[in-house]
């Protein structure tokens, strides 16, 4: 392999069809991965490819998106040495969850695949203590979901009449 | 030593001749708890920093017997709430008020801690009377310090004229009952 080669072609020769598309969104370069290469994406990228550093990883959720693509995951990974930042993203629907924890690779995602639960009610396989982080634990809903208002819904003092709504 | 004079309309009725002066137990008690308030803060956010400044020399609310903060709800009259609540905080801020002891005031203030304020949302605690009774609310966002002492002097009212054991009213009582304490 010779040393030109881009990221993109050196992740599309080891992954194959598991890389969905390679784009550039806001000088980032993006790789979307079917869900079920993901983690092994994260390891060799951190081992092979020497991004040592999870910067975030968050949930997103698209209501208007197909069926398969209504609910996204994305990480962001920093490689210290070279300071190049690439995102991943994955896309799945509604009814299918579930990834793998990548916690026991970067321990900064413990944390942050809980928040990612609570809010979007992603579920990781392996991680150690899957459950709410923020908000508190009797909450029956994944609030950030678009289907849920923002409003705090216990309120009965709001006259729509005032409110313009 | 220079003679302390009272201004009479602080002082309860009572007979007063040479050197002695007879009112009712009740009166006194008030008097004194009245100036003698230890209040807990328990702040969350910029109403705390207003408090701060509330409590630092300009404002000084050591003046009105609220020298010592306490940081112990076993030793505290009045709770002031003055922040946001969210409702992971809710439970906590409800232990804290069950653990004072009697009597005890709830001074709230803020429009976060009075309504929720602006953070209308799911995770805020849309205002404090939801889960304890509260005696004084204060306004504003945040209030400026006069506020707070104005709302100080309004539970030290509250204090004084207060029956002396207000937790067996039946009005009290049924306020308990309501929140389940």
């Amino acid at each position: 392999m010779s040393e030109n080669t881009t990221l993109g072609d050196k992740l599309a020769a080891v992954f194959g069809d598991a890389l969905l598309s390679t784009t550039t969104d806001y000088d980032f370069q993006v790789f979307e991965f079917h869900k079920s290469a993901l983690r092994n994406v994260v390891i060799h990228l951190k081992e092979q490819e020497g991004f040592n550093y999870l910067t975030t990883l968050c949930g997103s959720h698209f209501p208007d998106a197909e069926k398969e693509r209504e609910f996204c995951m994305m990480y962001q990974l920093h490689n210290f040495s070279s300071n190049e930042r690439i995102r991943l993203k994955t896309f799945m629907s509604r009814e299918d969850l579930m990834l793998e924890t990548i916690c026991d690779i970067y321990d900064a995602a413990n944390w942050m695949e809980r928040e990612a639960y609570d809010f979007f009610g992603f579920t990781f396989s392996g991680h150690p203590n899957m459950k709410r982080i923020l908000n508190m634990e009797e909450m029956n809903y994944f609030p950030l979901r678009k289907e849920y208002p923002l409003e705090d819904m216990s309120r009965d003092d709001k006259d729509d009449t005032f409110f313009g709504r | 030593m220079s003679n302390i004079i009272l201004d009479p309309k602080h002082e309860p009725p009572g007979l007063k001749g040479e050197g002695f002066f007879a009112t009712k137990l009740s009166d006194v008690v008030g008097l004194a708890r009245k100036n003698s308030l230890w209040p807990l803060p328990f702040a969350t956010s910029c109403c705390g920093i207003e408090f701060m400044a509330t409590m630092a020399s300009t404002y000084d609310l050591a003046r009105f017997g609220s020298e010592r903060m306490s940081f112990s709800p076993r030793q505290a009259d009045m709770l002031m709430v003055m922040g946001t609540i969210s409702k992971k905080l809710a439970p906590v801020l409800r232990q804290v008020y069950e653990q004072m002891a009697e009597p005890k005031w709830v001074l709230c203030m803020g429009a976060c801690a009075s309504s929720g304020g602006i953070f209308d949302t799911y995770s805020v605690l849309q205002g404090i009377d939801r889960i304890i009774p509260v005696d004084v609310y204060i306004p504003g966002c945040p209030p400026r310090p006069e506020q707070v002492l104005d709302g100080v002097l309004k539970i030290q009212e509250l204090a004084q004229n207060e029956s002396f054991r207000r937790r067996d009213s039946p009005e009290y009582k049924m306020r308990m009952s309501e929140y389940g304490i």
